[in-house]
């Protein structure tokens, strides 16, 4: 004769190993995986703090995301004690896993003994559609999105590498966009900026860029600083931003963003391209090498073409604008591994990515040195600055 | 012979090719080799004095010549050499 259902559990209970709540409570925040196994809904009304969401209904596929080592220990809850048991029962014997427990009498008796419970902030069911794909991603769940939503980017410029990472950002739910771009909408701009559009021709780029943006995603703050960024502003407009992108066309900005965000210690992501050669590389300052280490100096006006001068393949930018969107949306996740350290070389004829190693200088003029002691005066300058500027025009 | 690979703004200097062989038994022979094979990257690879100029990275295959011996850092058969300077084109 078949068991009943309270048999059953109780055969359940008897092969497994099981944990009571005031142990759980002493390994809350001590590197041991608690895991949720009640419903996304359940989940979002109160959780132990740092436990992962896996729906006992996707357990087998989701589990190894939260808990790739199978030799580690694991504590699994639910709200009364039974469903973590069948959970604990398959992750020991169809997946095996060696050191799993669940936690008796579920977060019911949690709450009974008046231990701690996170109530995460939840999103409006408008976001839990929009952003339906990022939730379904176990690295990113509620959690990630509420960080996208409450990160604050800045764009420097709204160009080619701008167009495609503004755009994906927004999309992606990064709360506020950041947007510097002193220009305005031209039709030479059309061939790869596909932020702006023909009928924008003439009006500021961030006008337009918070036009698209807000078509794409009504959510994003778009903070615009219609401006060349200098010297004089720098410090005040970047101020407060979580990460910077940066897709300027000059080396002197592209040195004085370096300047500045080391001392505020605030990361870029850097791109550049020039025909059909893209680099990209992501400066954490103090983690990582600063723009200053991996080039000391610029070179010669001769030797630095702008894409105004020398061309670009339209469909470039937008490659290297999304690999910066992807670096970007990783730093505020704090997932994967960013490309610190490292600078990727895409090579759109040869289809390549090439990458190679990037130090810190200890000699750097910059980053070898506290923050504090980064002058304002200092800022932006190089040898031969005003030479090159001349030459530049 | 090593492979040389040369960056956009360095193509016009050497026939358009992406990447040229030269000799040498370290970075700076390998370097020299290329000047003297094609002279218009001379004064963009080196300074008057003979030095590497500064706003020119080399990599030997992904390592930064810089953290290895510099133009004296040995250079084998096979072995690859990138030519990096900045870019600043958004």
């Amino acid at each position: 004769m078949s068991p009943s259902g309270a048999e059953l559990l109780r055969q359940v209970k008897s092969q497994i190993e099981e944990v009571d709540p005031s142990e759980v409570n002493e390994l809350v925040g001590e590197g041991v995986t608690i895991v949720d196994v009640r419903g996304s809904e359940e989940f979002a009304t109160g959780h132990i703090p740092g436990a992962k969401s896996v729906p006992r209904g996707h357990l087998e596929t989701r589990i190894e995301s939260v808990a790739p080592d199978r030799s580690a220990e694991l504590i699994l809850y639910c709200a009364s004690g039974a469903r973590s048991a069948y959970a604990a029962r398959t992750l020991q014997e169809d997946l095996g896993y060696e050191r799993v427990r669940s936690m008796t009498g579920g977060i019911t008796l949690w709450k009974d003994r008046g231990y701690e419970v996170e109530v995460p902030r939840s999103l409006s069911a408008e976001q839990r559609e929009r952003y339906s794909r990022h939730l379904l991603i176990p690295e990113i769940g509620v959690e990630g999105q509420q960080k996208l939503l409450d990160a604050k980017v800045l764009l420097l410029g709204a160009g080619g590498l701008g167009s495609p990472t503004a755009l994906y950002l927004a999309a992606a739910g990064v709360g506020t966009l950041g947007i510097v771009d002193d220009d305005d909408v031209d039709l030479s701009n059309l061939q790869r900026q596909v932020i702006h559009s023909t009928q924008r021709i003439g009006i500021p780029k961030v006008d337009s860029a918070e036009e698209s943006i807000h078509a794409l995603n009504p959510d994003v703050n778009v903070v615009k600083y219609q401006t060349r960024i200098d010297a004089s502003n720098i410090m005040e407009i970047i101020e407060g931003y979580d990460v910077i992108v940066d897709g300027v066309d000059n080396f002197p900005t592209r040195y004085l963003l370096n300047d500045a965000s080391v001392r505020l210690k605030i990361p870029v992501v850097s791109a550049s391209i020039l025909g059909f050669d893209g680099q990209l590389s992501v400066f954490k300052p103090y983690e990582g090498p600063c723009y200053r280490c991996l080039f000391r100096e610029p070179p010669p006006a001769e030797l630095a073409p702008s894409c105004g001068a020398n061309g670009v393949l339209g469909v470039l930018p937008g490659t290297m604008g999304l690999l910066q969107a992807t670096e970007v949306v990783k730093l505020i996740l704090e997932i994967g591994e960013p490309a610190i350290g490292r600078l990727l070389l895409y090579d759109a004829l040869g289809a390549t990515l090439t990458e190679v190693k990037v130090h810190r200088d200890p000699d750097c003029p910059i980053c070898s040195r506290e923050p504090a002691e980064i002058r304002d005066e200092e800022l932006g300058v190089f040898p031969d600055y005003e030479a090159f500027c001349a030459a530049a025009g | 012979m090593a492979t040389v690979k040369i960056p956009p703004v360095l193509r016009a200097s050497v026939g358009g090719e992406k990447e040229v062989g030269a000799s040498g038994e370290n970075v700076g022979e390998v370097l020299r080799d290329l000047a003297s094979s094609h002279p218009a990257t001379q004064d963009q690879l080196f300074s008057a004095e003979g030095e590497l100029n500064r706003y020119v990275n080399v990599y030997l295959n992904d390592e930064d010549v810089r953290v290895l011996n510099g133009l004296d850092t040995a250079v084998g058969e096979g072995d690859t050499l990138v030519i990096l300077p900045a870019m600043a084109g958004g």
